[in-house]
């Protein structure tokens, strides 16, 4: 309160102070809070500018406010000092907490409606707007940066191991076969993976349509149930155990911790985000190439798509309405074919509208920077199921903890497999019924 | 008699002259202290537009919780390991800097270095030289046979993170240590070594009894040290991981508050800390003080 009464005593000052030069820019600004560092964050802040210079009225500005969790962090902090910014970008995790706070966010779709901007739903990819969209199929929050799990693999160990290296293991048992000839040839270990939750259990039940949870894993209700403990994800987590003894696996810790077992040589293939690619051009002193990420050929035969992971822009509440104008503006632009074909280019993050994949394909994009389109190919594969169309848990980046903990201590051969997803099933099931309660 | 007391007619200047230090502990620390207390008897969703009144659910969640319980035994173990290892460390380095005729003032000065680093640098720096992949410890450890992983074995990852701390902890306790020893009377030592006292003995019976106010000074302090302030060391290393095998009380607290927006259950904890650290404090100068000769 007191800090309130302070900060607006010293813009009263400073307006005062500069009347002068106010009234010759009365441009209304724009807070946007992102969490892209480095080479993207400069790219975000060149994109913001470039809007700024195609009119007058209004001013993007771009905060870095550090990873998704410090930025969803800050932001919901700032919502409840009444300071909130204009727009955050919100990870994927985040979109339960973020479409339960009603009130707090001003849906996109109403927003652009509101500001007759056009927005048109049907020109995303599915498996990205299905991700984002209520039950009546309205878009909350606007896809920006959307990336799926691949698997890179090392082309001159599978040359010396005399596999073919246009031609990356396509199911399970063939990526345990490579993996003992990679391992004969001298290379330590077959293969580790990023964001082990992710990758290896909820894009493993999506690609075989088995439910992540009950209710359409979480989108058509609250009280919706984990049920990452099924035949599949126990059977697979335990084969990762087991891998694990003889480093066919090797498990090299969360998030892209294990990336330097890749680039170093140590292991042969690596599952991470597609978004990875650029730093593992700049990382890999050997040729690598792209494949799908691998299935279980005697649960299916026809994989579904892969789910998405990165992150959407949110609108909060609290603003004047004439400054709402400014972001359905600054939205309509960074949507437009032009600037997403850019963005995908530069960052590899999947095209998300079907416009930029196309300029992409033309351009003969792919063709140059051969294995960035498996990405797309793979998200877009099939018909999306209710299994594969995203999941909407509430409290899930605790959830996802949980599920790495319990990962972890099978693998370290402290619980089997079965023990330990039953028991990150119960413990996160605690938290969605609280998430329930204090969400009504 | 000549004792001097200082006495006020009206208490008004007394109060005056308070004042400062009363204001401090208002705003640092009983009204955020209040504010965890009053967050914790309740239940929000992440934006605090709807709230709860659930009396004591929040504690009888976290006490039922198994994963706060494990956390309570790895701070234990944490806390005592790190404050043992600084300790007895930086006995022996002060010990033999005291011996130490030339080279002293470098040697000194050279280990008191560590102190200066900021604790995520410390972790940054013994994360990256045990890293099982690049690291040069990790390696030679897989020379002497032994597979370090810290990204899986939670014992090798606890082991890390109280090197960490600890190392940086050795610097102020050799200073506290080297202090304690030159202010020891050489005679007494002296004449014990007359009297045919080995130097084993000599310390045992001598310097260490004499050193004990100073251990126990130590102690305290970095108990208090490996409690609240190796956030940063295990926030840049281990991240509580893996499986929780490093996730101490105050890294428990900032993973459900901060990360996971559960303000509740994070102001239940912020209070269950604040009543352990009275507690600690009772325990230590009621018990432990009084087998210390000053």
């Amino acid at each position: 309160m007191f800090k309130n009464r302070l900060s607006r005593l010293l813009t009263m000052i400073t307006s005062v102070m500069f009347l002068g030069a106010a009234s010759a820019q009365a441009q209304i600004e724009i807070q946007f809070w992102h969490a892209m560092g480095g080479e993207l964050g400069q790219k975000l802040t060149e994109l913001s500018e470039r809007f700024n210079t195609t009119q007058k009225e209004f001013k993007i500005v771009p905060v870095y406010k550090g990873t998704y969790t410090e930025t969803m962090t800050a932001a919901i902090a700032a919502f409840r000092a009444k300071q909130q910014p204009h727009i955050v970008q919100v990870f994927e995790v985040g979109t339960a907490t973020m479409m339960s706070a009603k009130g707090a966010v001003y849906p996109v779709y109403q927003l652009m409606a509101d500001q007759k901007e056009p927005f048109n739903p049907n020109s995303y990819l599915s498996a990205v707007v299905g991700y984002y969209s209520d039950s009546k199929g309205n878009i909350l929050s606007l896809p920006f940066n959307s990336s799926t799990p691949v698997m890179y693999y090392n082309k001159e160990a599978f040359r010396k191991a005399g596999l073919n290296p246009d031609q990356p293991p396509a199911t399970w048992p063939e990526l345990e076969a490579a993996a003992k000839k990679l391992q004969a040839a001298g290379y330590v270990c077959g293969f580790t993976t990023a964001w082990p939750s992710w990758v290896q259990l909820e894009n493993l039940s999506a690609i075989h349509d088995q439910p992540i949870a009950t209710k359409a894993n979480g989108f058509d209700g609250l009280d919706t149930v984990l049920q990452l403990n099924g035949d599949l994800q126990v059977r697979h987590i335990g084969k990762l155990a087991e891998w694990q003894k003889t480093k066919i696996f090797d498990y090299g810790g969360r998030q892209s911790n294990s990336a330097p077992k890749f680039y170093s040589g140590e292991c042969t293939m690596y599952m991470n985000s597609s978004a990875a690619y650029a730093a593992v051009r700049a990382n890999a002193k050997f040729e690598f190439g792209v494949g799908m990420l691998p299935y279980w050929p005697d649960v299916t035969q026809n994989p579904k798509n892969s789910i998405i992971g990165g992150a959407t822009l949110w609108v909060l509440n609290g603003h004047p309405k004439e400054h709402y104008r400014g972001v359905a503006k600054f939205f309509s632009y960074l949507s437009s074919p032009e600037i997403q074909t850019e963005w995908h280019q530069f960052s590899g993050y999947v095209p998300i509208t079907n416009k930029a994949y196309e300029i992409t394909l033309e351009q003969g994009f792919y063709g140059k920077n051969p294995g960035t389109d498996v990405s797309i190919k793979q998200l877009t594969r099939g018909t999306p199921s209710q299994n594969s169309k995203g999941l909407r848990l509430g409290s899930f980046a605790q959830i996802r903890d949980i599920i790495e903990n319990e990962i972890e201590a099978i693998l370290s051969g402290k619980k089997t497999a079965k023990q330990g997803l039953d028991d990150a099933v119960r413990q996160s099931n605690d938290l969605l019924r609280q998430f329930e309660r204090t969400n009504r | 008699m000549a004792e001097k007391r200082v006495t006020f007619k009206k208490s008004t200047i007394a109060w005056l002259l308070v004042a400062p230090q009363l204001a401090i502990t208002l705003v640092f620390f009983i009204w955020p202290a209040s504010q965890a207390l009053y967050q914790s008897l309740w239940q929000e969703d992440a934006f605090g537009l709807n709230r709860d009144f659930v009396w004591f659910d929040n504690f009888s969640r976290l006490f039922d919780d198994p994963s706060y319980q494990h956390s309570l035994i790895v701070t234990i173990i944490f806390s005592l390991s790190t404050a043992a290892t600084a300790i007895c460390f930086a006995l022996l380095l002060a010990c033999k800097a005291d011996k130490l005729m030339r080279g002293s003032q470098t040697y000194k000065t050279l280990l008191i270095w560590p102190y200066a680093i900021a604790p995520a640098v410390a972790g940054a720096l013994w994360w990256f030289m045990f890293n099982p992949t690049v690291g040069i410890l990790a390696y030679i450890a897989r020379g002497l046979g032994y597979d370090w992983n810290h990204f899986l074995n939670g014992d090798d990852a606890l082991i890390l993170v109280i090197l960490a701390s600890a190392w940086k902890q050795i610097s102020y306790n050799f200073l506290f240590f080297l202090a304690g020893l030159q202010s020891i009377p050489k005679s007494l030592i002296e004449a014990a070594a007359i009297d045919g006292a080995s130097s084993t003995k000599r310390f045992w019976t001598i310097i260490f009894p004499l050193l004990s106010p100073t251990t126990f000074f130590l102690l305290v302090v970095n108990c208090v040290y490996a409690f609240f302030d190796t956030f940063a060391v295990i926030h840049a290393t281990t991240r509580g991981g893996p499986s929780q095998a490093t996730q101490t009380l105050i890294y428990k607290v900032y993973k459900d508050g901060v990360e996971g927006n559960d303000w509740s259950s994070a102001g239940a904890q912020s209070v269950v800390l604040m009543i352990i650290v009275c507690l600690l404090t009772v325990i230590q100068f009621r018990f432990i003080e009084r087998r210390v000769h000053y």
